[in-house]
């Protein structure tokens, strides 16, 4: 057992592509570059930012769906390695995006959420297991009635349904959700989000929430960590980073965001910034926000801002804030 | 027909649809993709369809441009554009309107764009197709589409393929293309979906600075409740291939008559962190294959009384301009006079 209260750890990530950038040459993609946080029992850390920013490799990395470049992930104090993810899977689990391609369908739903049982030897009765697939359907919100159905037989919210049951069968302490909601539609949407807050209670779950949508990061984190081109940027409280942001990115991105209230709409100025996300394969110098910021200066062209505390756990990396 | 009138700029409603139904005849059945929608554009003005996937919103758009595909086609009702119904026009007319008249972007930029001929070679298309501008004349007005949707270096990017620009610059490019011919009406079918949120920034503030400077009226596509509110000045929520409720953005946040409106309202996340829950709509989208007989929205509605089963709810007028197709408020009115005559 640790005694600092964290759930899991994760410590100097790197996850590096080799890609082809021609014809005999071969360049390192730096997905994610350096990525540092820790999440504690029973919170929810949001994970936000824009396509190609590195969100989801994070979140892969960390359970192992790829060999990371370099860095620890520490779950519950025990570092995680290759031989014994299998053993550390049963506590870290995953909800995926898209409901279609992520359940197989010439699995029934019972085949489905018990896949992960008979992997982890988990009630090797075949009655107990059923009996286990029917407390899980019920506590996700659908009817023991549908385990002997296919997938395709279901709504996306449904099928997001049977992908969080399918998580939650092993009884994991840590789940990851990567942009879990959004795929579907707004009303559908709320309802799976009160099952992921529902469930967190109930069984004190921690989840790293990766999502774009800061609306919908905004309702279910406690705390958010913004990511830009493979670097988190800035790492806060969720209210203190609503108010306060401090790095300039964050800043943009959520002013960006259109309020779902016209006359909010009408006072908010929203910061536009000029022009494209650079390419990850050719990143900037330094700080690599620094082409698409107003306040950008030379040092920003030399040298990359460190992860700062500015004080109550406001972490950020601008060298000008 | 005369086409002459056509050219003239109004005040006003500008575009009127009336009563208009679109079927695709699927093998499964007839699917009432849009089922009696009415609605009035006015010139200049933003307005935002919203809804749900499966609601119709852009099928009535596809509509009004004629631009269905294979098996859907308007079953009936008018599209009065300027006062002449586009409804009955020929494919062969309506290539006259298309692009001249009304354009529309669409949600992907990539593949509404052809990528074997260069962005300024497929703008120019336009220009000779509906102007009478030829060889250099183009090429100048390719250029100066491009400067106005906030395109850097013109010259060099009109020469690049599709393929070489990111999706927030092809979405400018689709942009240039529409307004070409500069549009009386610009549709704008989930313009930014595809986008990320700073992108998506840059081009809401590129149609909101066109709408302005050029007085094109646009019709809003979404589902972003966020993008509406910041957008638009009227809104029609649709549900099920028909007009749930219609009204002035005011009227549509802060005033809303349809229990579905209402129930979209709770279920955003709002910017304000709080630890109270989403109040969700329950159940399941409609199968549009099997529509139930009432209130597409009864099976869901948390307040559905017997006759919204049956019966589907008229149109009735809440306030100016604003539209609510739904039983309560039927039942409120009745109620309300009931009250007075008891008095």
């Amino acid at each position: 057992m640790n005694e600092n209260n964290n759930i899991v750890e994760v410590v100097g990530l790197k996850q590096y592509f080799r890609v082809k950038t021609g014809f005999f040459r071969r360049r390192n993609l730096k997905a994610v570059d350096d990525v540092s946080f820790a999440i504690k029992k029973g919170e929810t850390l949001g994970l936000v930012g824009e396509s190609g920013c590195g969100k989801t490799t994070v979140g892969r990395s960390m359970i192992r769906l790829y060999e990371p470049t370099a860095g620890k992930v520490i779950f519950d104090g025990q570092e995680m390695s290759k031989r014994n993810v299998t053993h550390m899977r049963r506590n870290m689990q995953m909800v995926f995006q898209d409901p279609y391609s992520s359940l197989n369908p010439r699995m029934t739903v019972e085949d489905i959420i018990a896949e992960p049982l008979i992997v982890h030897k988990l009630f090797p009765k075949k009655k107990d297991r059923h009996a286990k697939v029917v407390e899980l359907l019920k506590l996700v919100g659908l009817s023991p009635e549908h385990a002997r159905r296919y997938a395709h037989e279901f709504s996306g919210g449904q099928r997001q349904r049977i992908g969080i049951a399918r998580a939650l069968s092993v009884d994991p302490a840590f789940i990851v959700c990567d942009e879990s909601v959004s795929a579907l539609d707004v009303s559908i949407q709320a309802q799976i989000l009160n099952t992921f807050k529902k469930l967190q209670k109930q069984l004190n779950l921690s989840y790293l929430f990766i999502a774009h949508d800061i609306l919908v990061i905004t309702y279910m984190s406690d705390r958010v960590a913004v990511m830009y081109l493979g670097k988190i940027v800035e790492l806060a409280k969720t209210t203190e980073i609503n108010r306060n942001p401090i790095h300039p990115y964050t800043e943009s991105l959520y002013s960006a965001v259109p309020i779902p209230d016209p006359i909010t709409a009408r006072k908010s100025q929203r910061i536009v910034l000029q022009g494209d996300v650079p390419s990850p394969l050719n990143l900037p110098s330094g700080c690599s926000f620094r082409t698409r910021c107003p306040y950008a200066t030379e040092k920003c062209a030399e040298e990359t801002p460190p992860l700062i505390d500015r004080g109550d756990e406001h972490y950020a990396a601008c060298w000008n804030r | 027909m005369n086409m002459q009138g056509l050219h003239e700029k109004k005040e006003g409603v500008i575009l009127s649809v009336r009563n208009l139904s679109t079927s695709f005849f699927t093998g499964s059945g007839e699917v009432k993709a849009v089922n009696g929608v009415s609605f009035d554009l006015e010139a200049g003005k933003v307005l935002g369809i919203v809804g749900e996937s499966g609601s119709g919103k852009s099928v009535t758009a596809y509509s009004i441009l004629q631009i269905l595909t294979h098996p859907g086609r308007i079953v009936g009702g008018q599209v009065l554009y300027k006062g002449v119904d586009l409804a009955k026009f020929s494919q062969r007319q309506m290539r006259e309107i298309r692009g001249e008249q009304i354009s529309i972007i669409f949600q992907d930029p990539m593949t509404s764009l052809n990528p074997t001929y260069t962005v300024g070679n497929q703008i120019g298309e336009a220009i000779r197709l509906h102007t009478s501008r030829r060889g250099s004349e183009v090429r100048d007005r390719i250029v100066e589409l491009l400067t106005l949707v906030g395109i850097n270096e013109p010259q060099k990017r009109a020469d690049q393929y599709p393929h070489e620009l990111s999706g927030g610059m092809r979405q400018r490019i689709m942009i240039a293309m529409a307004i070409a011919c500069e549009p009386d009406i610009l549709i704008a079918d989930e313009p930014t979906t595809a986008l990320d949120v700073t992108i998506q920034a840059q081009i809401l503030e590129l149609i909101q600075k066109l709408q302005d400077e050029l007085g094109l009226a646009v019709i809003m596509i979404t589902h972003d409740l966020g993008i509406i509110a910041d957008m638009c000045d009227d809104i029609i929520v649709m549900y099920a291939g028909s007009i749930a409720e219609r009204g002035s953005a005011d009227d549509i946040f802060y005033n809303p008559h349809h229990e579905y409106t209402k129930g979209l309202l709770h279920s955003i996340p709002t910017m304000e962190k709080t630890d109270d829950m989403l109040i969700p709509i329950a159940g399941s989208p409609v199968d549009m294959l099997a529509m139930p007989a009432g209130c597409p929205f009864a099976p869901r509605c948390p307040s559905a009384m017997k006759v919204c089963m049956t019966d589907m709810p008229e149109e009735l007028e809440i306030g100016d301009g604003h539209f609510a197709s739904c039983w309560m408020n039927v039942k409120d009115m009745v109620m309300a006079e009931a009250g007075e005559q008891h008095e």
